[in-house]
């Protein structure tokens, strides 16, 4: 019974983040229709920005209330600027020409900041992992038994700041008038563009959110995991884009749900039955999803338009 | 009248003596034949994943996949053969026979999973059968992993190196072969079709889902059979030759070339390949090897950089659609 | 489609008739790659010296790529040994010199660089590669040319299997595996152990295997046995089913790059069993990812910085001096692995393979800084493995443990 809680705890630790990521390719994916291949990879930029500002900040101050949501503001604004980016430069000009152009763009992004950033040249960290500060002292919440079963802090912490950030965007999209835009970009770009929605800035700014959003789930996870390496922005991207496919993509409670329900999944397989089978367990999920329902958990079936 | 010249059996006779010829001059280089070798795959393994991402415009990813089904069956099956022989014919006879019997097999196990892979492109497009792809190749290389028979991170070792070059040419030579004409015929055209508006294609009564699904099982075929032959001149094959980077790394050799030019492939294949062995050998020229080995390392991000610059820049890659002769063979087309 | 189907079965049946006629010809079978199996190949030995007044040294190791760190201490131990040979007047009065290739950790690479040096390069000797499914890949083309290969340390007793040509300088994987089950069952006297492996490396899962079937063996339990794959972050799922075992040490036979966070995430489920390990574990990096999570663990290693042998001294020294950092294993396997071959060119009545290999394979008694080398039969040496302790953030020698 202890196991199974314990199991439960790291579960959804690693689900919240899972969502935390797949808010972002389902954003950007709802006014795109792009999938956003460098997502992963821009969190393990994000994470690399938290790392050198936590290091700039030194062991006192990274701690500190403030310094941790400076840490946070960085990573984000740093992000947010990448994202802009990638957006102005490598997806924009493509936004006419066929999908496949801005798919093979967004693979080639990905694939040169995962490996650039194993060099060792200049800025760039190299490919050994390195242990992420601890900007959250770890404190044990509760214990259960002689250590049977332990809930920390952060995961309470990561928690609810992603929860936090899910409450905001739903309110983000569906209340405000740039929630409104996003909506009319998503459903029609050319009609939206028609009725005076400024349908480039509309579009960069969601990137800019998406990618200020991967950022901080980027340091939730680094702070689970406890280390920084450029691969981490592969896995985890491709885990949470599998996330946002079973919820549906395009789909914002959706992609939370997606998320936790492949942290518990992974979790218990590896747990109860064959650990070794782990890296096998989200794919085979994904192409279960997509050939039985591949709209998702909570998508609507859309009409080719033709 | 190429078309023709190109019909029936003729240029499988007619390129034999010249495989035999090249190989009787080259067997005493070692090295320009591992090279020429590897070289040979790498084309065999773009010329086919053309057919499937540059002539049908789906996007696969998982091309080191098929490679690792081919590699894996056949090099076991060679494996289990070892020790057999046709008793009435010389060993050499024998074992090239068993070899072909390997390449046909791995063929048809990558062809096997092609079709299962295919199966979901009915329903899905673009990005969604890309992951598909790329979980595929996942799993396969998870599968093997945990799989005793197939020897598990250490890999297979102890394959009979029965490859020579000839072989590896002539295959390079039937995959251009079927590629072209596939390209050429009333099938091509249906991928042509299938990859500039698939709704259209269907409306026009093409049966896209056959065409897809098809043009799946050929190019896994012979993803399966560069597979094979890299068992059979490689002393080990393991997990780690097939991965992800793998996939991409052929990904870029078609997407530089020119998805839907099989010419366009072939070029960027062969050079994408001598490009760092090149680089290699002129920086060991210079004795010092910390340049070649920064040039090793940045191989890899330059490569992704390379697909941006080209969608940014020339989207249609080098060659465009067009094949290397299109260019001299426009008069006469013209003409006729 | 219309003519695929006849036109491929055509072209098979072609093939399978060209391919017999081809191969019915001059004997060329064995030019497309050379044999796996030891039988030796036909061709001759690499052709004598020339005027040249360098004797070269080929080495394949992985500089770049997820194991670089390896290939290059690796290389920095060879070069060390070649530069000290140099000083002292080179062999049979010429200068070594090394020739490296990268071959990005990738078995087809390493087998591609090592045609290169002996086709093109018309090395001696080839000393690599660390990896052992790397060094698989070139002991076939190494035996067909009957160039002696010497690998420093790669641990899969596979390796030296492949004929009488390769050689190694490190001890292999079941003796690793039984030293720790030996160190778990009579020093730590441990009764429950579990297993955390790493699905991904053949080193880790070999070690393992060993571990488990010695220490049953020895009367001890395993009671729990889990899987992970190198580059994994998050190991709690694995660590919270092996504390439900309540096990009194957890052996983890990976890489210090895994094993950091592996102690880490143990203590934060509160796990307190030590862990044990393998020579993986060894660098300055596993204590900045592990923190002093990993106090109280042991792991085996194939020699100490502590060694009060003056030999060995001499080596940290010289080697601090050169690289400005702490030689690990690898670059003293390296070192010994160079050692060995310039002293067994020095011995041989000539450089040709067939003569080095002779002398190779009669090794007693070698002082390397990694143990005395005594090649057996199997041209596997002979030598004991020490277990370190962590304690912090040191490593401490504790015992030998010898065959």
């Amino acid at each position: 019974m202890a196991d199974f809680i314990q199991h439960l705890i790291n579960g959804l630790a690693a689900g919240t983040i899972y969502a935390l990521v797949a808010l972002g390719y389902t954003m950007v994916y709802g006014v795109l229709k792009l999938i956003n291949f460098a997502h992963g990879d821009v969190m393990m930029v994000g994470v690399y920005i938290a790392y050198a500002t936590a290091k700039q900040l030194g062991r006192g101050a990274q701690s500190s209330l403030l310094g941790v949501m400076l840490i946070f503001l960085v990573a984000m604004g740093g992000c947010a600027l990448i994202g802009f980016l990638i957006e102005r430069f490598a997806y924009r000009p493509l936004r006419e020409k066929p999908r496949l152009t801005a798919l093979i763009t967004a693979i080639g992004i990905s694939f040169a900041l995962s490996y650039g950033f194993q060099l060792d040249i200049g800025f760039l960290p190299g490919a050994a992992p390195r242990a992420f500060p601890e900007i959250i002292r770890p404190t044990e919440w509760l214990v259960i038994g002689d250590r049977d079963v332990v809930l920390w802090n952060w995961q309470v912490i990561s928690v609810l700041i992603a929860v936090g950030l899910m409450v905001s965007l739903q309110y983000l999209v569906f209340k405000t008038r740039f929630g409104r835009a996003m909506r009319a970009v998503s459903y029609d770009h050319r009609t939206a563009a028609l009725m005076g929605i400024p349908v480039d800035r509309i579009i960069a700014l969601t990137f800019m959110l998406g990618s200020a959003l991967a950022a901080g789930a980027g340091i939730l996870y680094a702070i689970k995991d406890t280390a920084v390496q450029p691969l981490m922005g592969l896995y985890v991207g491709l885990k949470a884009f599998v996330a946002a496919v079973i919820g549906g993509i395009g789909h914002v409670p959706g992609a939370v749900v997606g998320g936790l329900l492949l942290g518990l999944v992974e979790e218990f397989v590896v747990g109860y039955t064959a650990s070794t089978w782990r890296d096998a367990v989200a794919f085979g999920f994904l192409i279960i999803v997509l050939l039985v329902r591949p709209e998702g958990l909570f998508g609507r079936i859309t009409a080719e338009k033709v | 009248m190429s078309k023709d010249a190109l019909k029936g059996p003729l240029p499988v006779i007619l390129a034999l003596p010249v495989l035999a010829l090249l190989q009787v001059t080259l067997q005493d280089h070692d090295f320009l034949i591992y090279l020429t070798s590897l070289v040979g795959v790498n084309v065999i393994l773009a010329v086919s994943l053309n057919i499937v991402n540059g002539m049908t415009g789906q996007f696969s990813i998982g091309h080191a996949g098929f490679m690792a089904v081919g590699a894996y069956s056949g090099g076991k099956l060679s494996l289990e053969m070892k020790d057999y022989a046709l008793s009435f014919l010389p060993h050499v006879v024998s074992d090239q026979i068993s070899f072909m019997l390997a390449i046909l097999v791995g063929g048809a196990a990558a062809a096997l999973c092609g079709f299962i892979v295919g199966l979901p492109s009915l329903r899905l497009k673009g990005d969604y059968l890309a992951i598909v792809t790329l979980g595929f190749g996942e799993i396969i290389r998870v599968i093997v992993q945990n799989t005793e028979a197939f020897g598990r991170a250490l890999g297979l070792s102890g394959i009979p190196q029965s490859s020579s070059l000839a072989m590896i040419l002539f295959w390079v030579f039937l995959t251009l072969l079927v590629a072209k004409r596939i390209a050429d015929s009333s099938h091509g055209r249906s991928l042509w079709a299938i990859r500039e508006d698939e709704i259209a294609a269907e409306a026009m009564g093409v049966n896209t889902t056959g065409y897809k699904v098809r043009a799946f099982v050929i190019s896994a075929f012979f993803a399966g059979v560069a597979g094979v032959l890299f068992a059979h001149f490689v002393p080990i094959i393991n997990p780690g030759s097939f991965t992800f980077v793998k996939s991409m790394e052929v990904v870029v050799m078609i997407v530089a070339g020119g998805l839907g030019s099989t010419t366009g492939s072939v070029v960027a294949a062969v050079f994408l390949t001598l490009l760092p062995e090149g680089l290699r050998s002129a920086f060991s020229r210079l004795d010092d090897p910390s340049l070649a080995q920064k040039v090793d390392q940045i191989r890899m991000p330059i490569y992704g950089l390379l697909l941006v610059a080209i969608m940014l820049l020339r989207p249609q890659g080098i060659f465009g659609t067009h094949e290397i002769w299109d260019r001299w063979k426009k008069k006469p087309k013209g003409a006729t | 489609m219309r003519f695929s189907l006849p036109l491929s079965i055509l072209c098979s049946a072609l093939a399978v008739a060209a391919c017999e006629k081809k191969v019915a010809g001059p004997d060329h079978d064995q030019s497309g790659g050379v044999q796996g199996d030891p039988a030796p190949g036909n061709d001759p030995p690499p052709p004598a010296p020339g005027a040249d007044d360098t004797i070269l040294i080929g080495e394949v190791g992985s500089l770049t790529g997820s194991e670089a760190s390896f290939g290059i201490s690796t290389r920095n131990g060879i070069e060390l040994a070649v530069n000290e040979a140099n000083l002292a007047g080179g062999v049979k009065g010429k200068k070594l010199a090394v020739r490296v290739y990268d071959d990005q950790g990738k078995p087809e690479e390493a087998a591609n660089a090592v045609t290169r040096l002996i086709s093109q390069d018309k090395v001696k000797v080839i000393l690599g590669e660390v990896a052992s499914s790397n060094s698989l890949a070139m002991a076939p083309k190494a035996q067909a040319a009957q160039v002696p290969m010497i690998t420093p340390s790669s641990t899969n007793p596979k390796v030296t299997e492949v004929g009488d040509y390769i050689f190694r300088v490190c001890f292999i994987d079941p003796f690793q595996g039984f030293v720790m089950a030996k160190f778990a069952r009579e020093n730590l006297k441990l009764n429950n152990v579990a297993i955390l492996k790493d699905n991904k490396s053949d080193y880790s899962l070999g070690l393992s295997e060993v571990f488990n079937a010695k220490f049953a063996e020895m009367g001890g339990k395993i009671v729990s046995t889990e899987a992970y794959s190198k580059g994994d972050t998050d190991f709690r799922a694995q660590l919270t089913t092996i504390k439900g075992s309540k096990p009194e040490a957890i052996y983890v036979p990976g890489y210090y790059t895994d094993v950091g966070l592996i102690a880490r995430q143990a203590r934060e489920l509160g796990i307190k069993a030590p862990l044990l390990g393998g020579d993986g574990w060894e660098s300055e990096k596993l204590f900045e990812l592990g923190g002093s999570a990993l106090d109280g663990s042991y792991f085996s290693n194939h020699y100490s910085a502590d060694d009060p042998n003056p030999k060995v001294q001499k080596f940290i020294a010289d080697y601090e001096k050169a690289y400005g950092a702490r030689p690990d294993s690898l670059a003293a396997l390296g070192y010994d692995a160079a050692k060995v071959a310039i002293d067994a060119m020095q011995k041989a009545t000539d450089l040709s393979g067939p003569a080095i290999k002779e002398v190779l394979a009669k090794t007693t008694g070698f002082e390397g800084v990694a143990g005395k080398i005594t090649l057996d039969a199997q041209r596997n040496p002979v030598k004991p493995a020490i277990v370190l302790q962590i304690a912090d953030g040191k490593f401490k020698y504790l015992t030998t443990v010898n065959p």
